[in-house]
């Protein structure tokens, strides 16, 4: 199916997809993927359950890596470099771009060894380095202001949507170029899920940011640019309102109506 | 449709209910009924009890007295009685701690409720705790010291104001001795033995020379110089400790049994002494307290049947805690590589099949495993390396605290093998992926999450190795428990633990006693003492692993085990 990459408005590229396939095991799951993603913008990855998103999501810092029997074909280019490249180590593309996941996952540490994590375990030790750090991480994720008295508490005892700014708090740490996030709201409440997207739109200032969601009014609301992927294939990418508004394929439009998925 | 009632119990399941929850209960009263026994005998022996003048007819018509503790009051059994005879006191049978063994022959003896004239409890009767032959018990009469006139206890203020005198005096007399014998002469020893080796070792060397080399010569002289002073020191000391000796002789006291002989005893032999009838609740409250210290703190003597059991209390500390040392780090890196790295697939299965059946096999064929591989191959691998110049007296090459340690390390491995693969099994898979997202690398992820996330759960199987091991007995008498060890493993001998030194353990202690002893019915209340101990101890060391565990829980408070 020949996919449209409408070049109009383009930030230049981050991350360059090129004929994507990916396997577990005996089954495809992506097949021949063409996406280039836009720097300092936010791509979000729409779609119905089982439709790949994940999976496309998760390649892009190989952490797909960890499935057994995973195979894939096709390039991903992050900056002119492979990530597949055998003389890349993982540990410094995972550094470059950070994840958020749909459960918040929180270490069952103190709020402030859990922004310092990646920092630490790459070798800084200053001190006055990671307060700064830590401030500067938790300003941007917006959550300074509750958490500034009570750095030292655990941070299991934060509530749900907390616990989530504390994840990207911990991922911005690393100044990461790209921000993944899989489906960062699903499991929060309304008023947790507005915070997370009002930050979404502070930190595209800054990172890129490429979202996994459900949820197409919150697809439409935070993204750029919008990908819809079905059964493992690229329907369609283009800027977000002209994908919600005026869709090309009649899949995307079936989908964004409500009419399957 | 309506809805139905159920029509029988078993519709509803109910006898399945009472049957599960009688066959818990039933559980947890026999081990309940088993603690209640061990603690009332165990802690039964330590209380000082009154002491009872019995008079008895014999056969002949006559009376006789008898003076001791009625320890033991119970059915005799049936097929000595006929059934006309079926009154209350002929069924029932006490028995008497009499003590006085070297005069009456036995400590203890069974009589039967009929015979029993007189029950009576006189005020002035002592009880003697005595170096040799157990305690004593009678009326006492007089103090004897040579070259003066004999105190009466009649006359009740100088004879007990001389009495308590005399006792402390030879007791401090007799732990000089004793410091003099075992720690000053102990020392000197250790110096003589590394002098000796030395001197062999300079005769070796000069053997495979040509020529006698000088050298060697003036060393040769300057260890037999050092070897005189050695000896001289000694016989110092052994002059020292002899006089002192002969210093404890010479007090007596003499005292009335109830068959009317009089006793005679040493000064010398009298550790602690008390009134057993005129002891207010507070003094017998505390006296029992007091024992309990002594049976704590003191070296055993006679066979072990008296005295205390501190160096077993403390072999089996040492060796727990080494153990644990030992097979923590262990079980943790072998489970580690089990879950996280290894490939899971038939092979690990089989491997994780083959460590729980090791957790099954009996604990005496670890014993052989350890004398044969530990004990014999590697000790004596590093005698004939390292000790070469001691042999043929073995020191790694034989039973030792480092070689029951590590064989009771083998026999709880399992154990904790599996508790830490389950323990990293609950560390949850979104954990993993946040701390590999941040850029960690596997090991760092294992090292800075996993590890502390299910530290709780290690320590669990830390606790059930160290319950394991605490009590084991039957690996350990091959591997390098002994009855009576000499000296503690750790002391104030250079290098202070000694890992090749034979040990004292209260699991075999109380093998030795129950089983091994001349006078089981005398080493009866140490054994369940020494029981009661065991099971304290093993409960403590439990117990300061949970506390630590629910620290650990608390800081990390997401592992839930």
């Amino acid at each position: 199916m020949p996919v449209e990459n409408s070049n109009t408005n383009l930030n230049k590229t981050i991350i360059k997809i090129e004929d994507f396939s990916f396997f577990y095991g005996n089954n495809q799951a992506l097949f021949g993927i063409n996406l280039n993603i836009p720097e300092r913008e936010v791509t979000a990855l729409i779609g119905p359950s089982g439709c790949g998103k994940s999976t496309l999501l998760r390649s892009i810092n190989r952490m797909n890596d960890l499935v057994d029997e995973a195979k894939h074909t096709g390039k991903i280019i992050l900056q002119d470099q492979d990530i597949h490249d055998p003389h890349l180590e993982v540990i410094s593309l995972r550094k470059r771009v950070g994840m958020v996941f749909q459960k918040s996952n929180p270490f069952p540490k103190s709020i402030y060894e859990n922004v310092v994590f990646g920092l630490r375990i790459a070798g800084k030790t200053n001190k006055s380095d990671l307060d700064e750090i830590v401030e500067r991480s938790l300003k941007d994720a917006a959550l300074w202001k509750e958490v500034k008295d009570r750095l030292k508490d655990n941070a299991l005892g934060l509530s749900g949507g907390q616990m989530q700014r504390l994840c990207i708090a911990r991922a911005i740490a690393n100044q990461p170029e790209v921000l993944l996030m899989d489906e960062p709201c699903s499991a929060l409440d309304p008023v947790a899920t507005a915070k997370i997207e009002s930050l979404i739109h502070e930190l595209k200032k800054n990172y890129t940011i490429v979202i996994v969601t459900h949820n197409m009014q919150q697809a439409s609301r935070v993204s750029d640019r919008t990908a819809f992927l079905y059964m493992g294939k690229l329907i369609e990418y283009d800027e977000t309102e002209k994908l919600f508004t005026n869709p090309k394929e009649q899949q995307t439009e079936d989908y964004i109506t409500g009419r399957f998925g | 449709m309506a809805l139905k009632k159920h029509k029988t119990a078993q519709a509803s399941g109910e006898p399945m209910v009472w049957m599960t929850a009688m066959g818990l209960s039933l559980g947890i009263l026999m081990i309940l009924g088993l603690l209640a026994l061990i603690f009332y005998k165990g802690l039964e022996v330590f209380w000082p009890k009154r002491v009872a003048q019995i008079e008895i007819k014999t056969e002949d018509g006559h009376v006789q007295s008898l003076i001791g503790e009625i320890v033991l009051k119970r059915e005799r059994s049936s097929h000595k009685i006929s059934k006309k005879e079926k009154s209350e006191d002929i069924q029932r049978e006490l028995q008497i701690f009499m003590g006085n063994k070297e005069a009456l022959g036995q400590a203890f003896r069974f009589i039967g409720q009929d015979k029993i004239e007189k029950i009576s409890h006189p005020q002035d009767v002592i009880k003697l705790e005595r170096l040799e032959y157990g305690s004593a018990m009678g009326v006492p009469e007089a103090i004897y010291e040579t070259g003066k006139p004999p105190v009466l206890y009649k006359i009740k203020e100088p004879f007990k104001k001389r009495f308590e005198e005399l006792v402390k005096q030879y007791k401090q007399r007799w732990e000089e001795i004793r410091y003099i014998e075992k720690h000053s002469i102990g020392k000197i020893n250790i110096e003589m033995e590394g002098l000796t080796l030395q001197k062999k070792k300079l005769e070796k060397e000069s053997e495979t020379l040509s020529q006698p080399s000088p050298e060697i010569q003036k060393q040769l002289q300057e260890i037999e110089k050092e070897t005189q002073t050695l000896q001289n020191q000694y016989q110092i000391l052994a002059d020292q400790a002899k006089a002192l000796r002969n210093k404890q002789k010479g007090a007596q006291l003499s005292l009335k049994l109830a068959n009317g002989e009089t006793s005679k005893v040493e000064f010398s032999q009298i550790l602690e002494y008390y009134y057993p009838n005129q002891l207010t609740q507070w003094q017998r409250i505390k006296m029992f307290f007091h024992k309990i210290w002594l049976f704590l703190s003191q070296e055993p003597r006679e066979a072990n049947t008296e005295g205390g059991v501190f160096p077993a209390l403390f072999g089996t500390l040492t060796m727990t805690l080494l153990m644990t040392i030992v097979v923590v780090p262990f079980g943790v890196i072998a489970a580690i590589y089990l879950k996280e790295y290894a490939k899971q697939g038939f092979l690990v299965r089989t491997v994780r099949i083959a460590v729980n059946n090791l957790a099954g096999v009996p604990s005496i064929v670890f014993g052989v495993f350890g004398m044969g591989f530990f004990v014999y191959m590697v000790g004596g691998s590093i005698d004939q390396l390292f000790f070469s110049q001691k042999l043929p007296t073995p020191t790694f090459g034989t039973g030792g605290l480092l070689w029951a340690s590590l064989t009771l390390a083998l026999l709880t491995v399992p154990v904790v093998i599996v508790a830490t693969e389950e323990a990293l099994g609950a560390v949850s898979q979104n954990i993993r992926e946040g701390a590999l997202g941040c850029g960690a690398s596997k090991w760092q992820m294992i090292q800075k999450i996993i590890l502390p996330a299910s530290a709780p759960g290690i320590l669990t199987g830390a606790i059930l190795a160290m319950a394991r091991g605490a009590g084991e007995v039957a690996p350990l008498m091959l591997v390098g428990v002994v009855k009576l060890a000499p000296t503690l493993p750790i002391n104030s001998q250079f290098p202070y633990i000694h890992l090749d030194q034979k040990f004292m353990h209260l699991g075999f202690h109380i093998y030795d006693l129950g089983f091994q002893s001349p006078d089981s019915e005398a080493a009866k209340p140490i054994v369940f003492a020494t029981t009661l101990l065991l099971i304290l101890l093993v409960l403590l060391l439990n117990l300061g692993a949970i506390i630590l565990r629910e620290r650990l829980r608390k800081k990390y408070a997401s592992g839930k085990f």
